[in-house]
């Protein structure tokens, strides 16, 4: 062994300063402990500055509103496999969360009484799923990233220590299950750290780059995923990920639904609005998982667009240039820049495009990580803590509700927070013996790529590992499509783990960042599609097209074989399953039915 | 000399990694164009602009907003273009 380390001890250690990592690191300082966050790159440049929609809470500032209602949405929006106890918690404690970021400095818009503002959102119902309600709380259309920069400033008030430009290598868990902490490198001097701690919380965001259209920023990669899965650490219903039906293809940039609201239509190769036969009436308008179905099924039949025939058009050359540059601002930038295209005057190549990532490290609504044991599925694993995108707690089943992702990192963030804080101050946690052959292998890992001669170059293995995702796992799935897929990303895992760097220094290497990067995401890569291969329903944003609607299991969902949550273990590549936890805390069970708005 | 060079500009290609996908596609088609012709001028301008939020960056490089530095303004005008 060539790679030497240094050990620095905390009390917790944090990884990911996105606005999940942020609120759990507010919650341990201020509570007097000694916190580390670890953070690829500077914190208010995390992704969550990317989430403009909003943070739902029932403030009820404009409209009788209540979390009941919330509760009622959330649990409809994920298909019944959210579970019901997190759910109830999430909607119950957002007011609390939504007032506290407020009290850290959050300008929230107002009303003329002071109050914070409230817009409407898609699936936010009033009593049961009636009628619209406003119950997103926003901060003009940057609410993420004002989010970030209030809990930031807070958390140099109570005296977090940040670590800028590190990269989190692998989890410290012990023979006895227990964990102790992360080994880390400073991208600045290449040096490795073993942050031990007595608490350690992932909030590392999603792997939306395992796809290859995404509309995430290169930053997600999993990182937190891959080091959980690595460590043994079961991965949740990693089949479910949120697309979105138009991202300018190769790119994934987002075009707004507006454009299809304008008048925007999808044309095939053929030039035909190909939407008159799926929908024929709504045709371009129909909801999300419609247009990108048929997309979809454009794309496999042969007529897709382009040299690869896989995207197809989205055409408004027949609307009135004033009208498109007046209502859809920044629509013509966009093609220019991303589809070099002049939308005025040709249409715009789309693909559905990967959005959010439902699944995760499992954890339950206080923010442990929880992993089956014996027939207990449920056993939190010591030290282990996980919130935001990267965690299952689950509160967002099968498909999000929009504006539920800001809330998840307020409530769970605290939650983890607070339950670390809790462990801590009991005297259950101490610093225990680093396990060297845990340290080592990931040391190994590391100077793997000092050493490897002849191996796969990491950008084509990456980009071969995105394209296999997108057409074999994509929004609409198929059967065969997706056993074929499970082989090919098991080669492509081998290529991956022969990666080789030309550049071999130590001072910010961004082609070493990136090898150790894709090692996150193939794990992902692997846990999506085989779980999505094994569940054969179709729910929430898992589709198949050989899932059978008929009475018993309405739109192709099979609640008496598959109302259940995936585990996925990457030694052995298994499957496990563990109920759905039906029963919320306090309030009546949202009982089952077909999902329909 | 070059091995610190070398560290600058990964230091300055690892801050081009951002929160908005938009801005992480402009810079890498910008380091795939220019990365192996960067003079210290431009160097110095790269890093001045990148201590923009991404918003106010990426409002620049998509001709919502405006500068009236001169060396940024061409600078977002290479960026544009790339």
């Amino acid at each position: 062994m060539t790679l030497s380390y240094s050990v620095r001890k905390f009390d917790a250690v944090i990884v990911g300063a996105g606005g999940a990592g942020l609120r759990a690191a507010i919650q341990l300082s201020e509570a007097g402990m000694k916190t580390a966050v670890l953070t690829k790159v500077f914190p208010t440049r995390s992704h969550t500055v990317a989430a403009q929609g909003g943070v739902a809470a029932s403030l009820g500032n404009s409209e009788e509103d209540n979390w009941r209602w919330h509760m009622y949405d959330t649990v409809k929006g994920s298909d019944w496999l959210g579970d019901q106890d997190a759910i109830e918690f999430m909607c119950k404690t957002a007011n609390e969360c939504v007032i506290e970021l407020e009290h850290y400095g959050m300008p929230f818009d107002r009303l003329d009484n002071g109050k914070i503002y409230q817009r409407p959102f898609g699936g936010h119902m009033s009593n049961f799923g009636e009628k619209p309600v406003r119950r997103s709380c926003a901060a003009a259309d940057r609410t993420g990233h004002a989010m970030l920069h209030a809990m930031y400033q807070r958390n140099v008030m109570v005296n977090t220590q940040f670590f800028v430009e590190w990269q989190a290598l692998d989890l410290v868990r012990d023979a006895e299950g227990e964990v102790l902490g992360v080994t880390a490198m400073d991208m600045e001097t290449g040096e490795i750290v073993v942050f031990h701690a007595k608490a350690t919380i992932f909030a590392t965001g999603g792997a939306g780059r395992i796809y290859y259209s995404s509309t995430n920023a290169f930053i997600n990669t999993g990182d937190g995923v891959g080091m959980a899965a690595r460590a043994g650490i079961p991965l949740e219903d990693m089949e479910f990920w949120q697309f979105h039906p138009t991202g300018v293809a190769g790119a994934g940039v987002l075009i707004t639904e507006g454009v299809r609201g304008e008048g925007g239509i999808l044309r095939n190769s053929d030039g035909e609005r190909f939407m008159e036969r799926y929908a024929p009436n709504a045709k371009d308008l129909a909801s999300r998982d419609v247009v990108s179905r048929a997309m979809v099924t454009e794309i496999n039949e042969g007529r897709g667009c382009g040299p690869n025939k896989d995207f197809v058009l989205l055409d408004i050359t027949h609307l009135d240039p004033a009208t498109i540059m007046k209502r859809l601002p920044g629509i013509h930038e966009i093609g220019v820049q991303f589809a070099g295209v002049d939308c005025l005057k040709e249409p715009l190549p789309v693909v559905p495009t990967c959005h959010y990532q439902m699944g995760g490290i499992p954890t339950n609504y206080l923010g442990q990580v929880i992993v089956p044991q014996g027939e207990n599925k449920a056993v939190p694993v010591p030290g282990f803590y996980a919130a935001g995108e990267c965690a299952c707690a689950s509160v967002h089943g099968a498909n999000r509700l929009g504006t539920n992702s800001l809330l998840d990192l307020l409530v769970f963030g605290k939650s983890a927070g607070e339950t670390a804080v809790k462990d801590l101050k009991s005297g259950m946690r101490s610093h225990k013996p680093l396990p060297q052959d845990v340290i080592d292998k990931t040391l190994a890992r590391v100077d793997r790529l000092n050493n490897q001669k002849s191996g796969a170059d990491v950008h084509e293995t990456r980009l071969t590992m995105q394209r296999t995702m997108q057409k074999h796992a994509g929004v609409f799935r198929f059967k065969d499509m997706l056993s074929e897929g499970v082989t090919k990303i098991m080669e492509i895992s081998e290529q991956v783990a022969q990666t080789e760097i030309k550049d071999k220094s130590m001072v910010f290497n961004t082609a070493r960042i990136e090898a150790l990067e894709l090692d996150n995401l193939i794990e992902v890569a692997k846990a999506t599609i085989v779980s999505a291969n094994a569940r054969t329903e179709s729910r929430g944003a898992h589709v198949r097209d050989d899932a059978i609607d008929c009475p018993e299991t309405p739109d192709g969902r099979n609640d008496k074989q598959w109302l259940k949550h995936s585990l996925w273990y990457r030694d052995g590549n298994r499957l496990d399953y563990k109920p759905v936890q039906m029963k919320p805390l306090t309030v009546e069970t949202v009982e089952l039915k077909k999902r329909a708005y | 000399m070059d091995e610190e060079r070398n560290a600058r500009l990964g230091r300055l290609r690892w801050h081009c990694r951002r929160a908005l996908l938009e801005l992480d596609l402009i810079f890498q088609r910008f380091w795939a164009r220019h990365g192996d012709e960067l003079d210290a001028q431009t160097e110095a301008t790269l890093t001045r602009l990148l201590e923009l939020e991404d918003h106010d960056l990426w409002a620049l490089v998509n001709g919502k907003d405006s500068t009236d530095d001169p060396q940024l303004a061409a600078l977002v005008e290479t960026l544009r273009t790339v």
